[in-house]
């Protein structure tokens, strides 16, 4: 059972990633928790010898989408919208609660591309892959994911975000 | 000197993420020293990817619930059943390859039916797989069949139908989507498949597998096989291909089924 013990050590991985897209504990580990039977009961699928984790990673990007899929029709936050920066009392910018919301404010699709970059340190190739959606895609998600989560943490005048370098 | 390349977003971004080369690195720091408010944003978003680590790694020392560390070799039964459906599903392989031997031994006679074969041997394997299934034999329930079809026939990219089968003495339990087969790293990803499952008054189960024809094929006649303890008929008709399911029906009755959902699903 070398695939099984395989599974079980990237699953801290897999719940600090769990963690970070749906915020709540339980919830995260019930998202785990469903990736890792449905990983087991699709295990023919898997190839050995490529990236176990990359193929971890994309059964809990399928399982998160049909259960946020399921919950709500769509994620109502335009991709770009306006923002509204915060001004007024410079709150400690990494204040763990700001970035929390901050994080749970962006875009799913922003925010899964900016976890699996930042904080699983995939190369954009592997997230790419990962999420199925080509690497320009990754790139614009990961660029917008990151200013709208630098404006929300920091008290930036609207015009410093128009600084957009080409 | 290297020919300097305009510095883009995707530099700063695979500068902020340590993903460039040694010299482009260079290159871009020197852009930086010389921009103070981008170099002032990009400080932030390294700081940014730091308090993301800093927020969360902490997870990774935490002790895994048991719960997940059983979730790990187990698919989406209860505790109970998981060593029992493991010995059936490994019996229902063996009886798959068992079957598929014989299938190809036979096929030299007839041309074609490789493409139905196969749809007969992943439609046994996913109802071997799921119509065990107590808690979740399905993804999408019958209650919400406008809503699974149509998600259904999204995926899929042709318009398909949840057949009636009452006649039969089978309701809907509801579907799910399944991967195609083949190997996404050779070509195209192969097109999903939907998987309808019904129910009967005794608790039989009988699985529908639809999954569109790349190519165009001659309808062909409703084939039957058997693979493992699982019956199937299944038949290619236009740009689909169907596979009927059960264990729980012996082939006669399992024939009316198919003629019922043969009969409805023509145009």
């Amino acid at each position: 059972m070398d695939e099984r013990n395989a599974i079980v050590d990237l699953i801290p991985r897999l719940r600090r990633y769990a963690r970070a897209l749906v915020g709540d504990r339980s919830a995260a580990d019930d998202l785990v928790q469903d990736t890792l039977e449905r990983a087991w009961s699709k295990f023919h699928l898997y190839r050995g010898g490529t990236d176990l984790r990359a193929w971890l990673f994309t059964v809990m990007h399928n399982v998160h989408v049909n259960r946020v899929r399921a919950q709500r029709p769509v994620d109502v936050l335009p991709d770009d919208g306006p923002e509204t920066p915060q001004h007024g009392a410079q709150a400690d910018p990494l204040m763990i609660r700001d970035l929390e919301r901050a994080l749970a404010s962006l875009p799913a699709e922003q925010r899964e591309v900016l976890l699996l970059v930042a904080l699983e340190d995939m190369s954009y190739d592997e997230a790419a892959r990962t999420l199925g959606v080509p690497i320009g895609t990754v790139m614009s998600r990961l660029s917008r994911g990151r200013e709208r989560l630098r404006l929300k943490m920091f008290d930036v005048p609207v015009a410093a975000k128009l600084t957009v370098v080409k | 000197m290297s020919t300097e390349l305009p510095i883009t977003e995707a530099d700063l971004q695979a500068f902020i993420d340590g993903r460039l080369t040694d010299g482009r690195r260079v290159e871009v720091e020197a852009w930086l020293a010389s921009r103070p408010d981008e170099a002032l944003r990009v400080a932030q978003l390294r700081g940014q990817r730091e308090a993301l680590h800093d927020l969360y790694d902490p997870v990774l020392d935490e002790p895994v619930p048991e719960r997940l560390v059983r979730a790990a070799g187990r698919s989406r039964r209860s505790r109970g059943y998981a060593l029992a459906a493991g010995w059936i599903a490994i019996g229902a392989v063996a009886g798959v390859l068992a079957g598929w031997q014989l299938h190809d031994w036979q096929s030299r006679r007839l041309p074609a039916v490789s493409e139905g074969a196969s749809i007969a041997r992943n439609a046994a394997i996913a109802h071997a797989t799921y119509s065990p299934e107590v808690r979740h034999p399905v993804e999408v329930g019958a209650d919400q069949e406008a809503h699974l079809v149509a998600w259904l026939s999204k995926r899929l990219g042709e318009k398909v139908r949840a057949p009636t089968l009452k006649a039969a003495g089978l309701s809907l339990m509801g579907g799910r989507l399944l991967p195609g087969a083949g190997d996404p790293a050779k070509g195209p990803q192969p097109a999903p498949v939907a998987q309808f499952m019904y129910q009967g008054a005794k608790g039989q189960r009988v699985t529908l597998y639809v999954r569109t024809e790349a190519r165009s094929h001659d309808e062909t006649a409703f084939r039957f096989a058997r693979e493992g303890n699982v019956r199937v008929f299944y038949w290619i008709d236009r740009s689909f291909g169907y596979a009927l399911s059960s264990s729980d029906l012996d082939r006669s009755q399992l024939q009316r089924v198919a003629d019922l959902v043969y009969q409805q699903l023509e145009p």
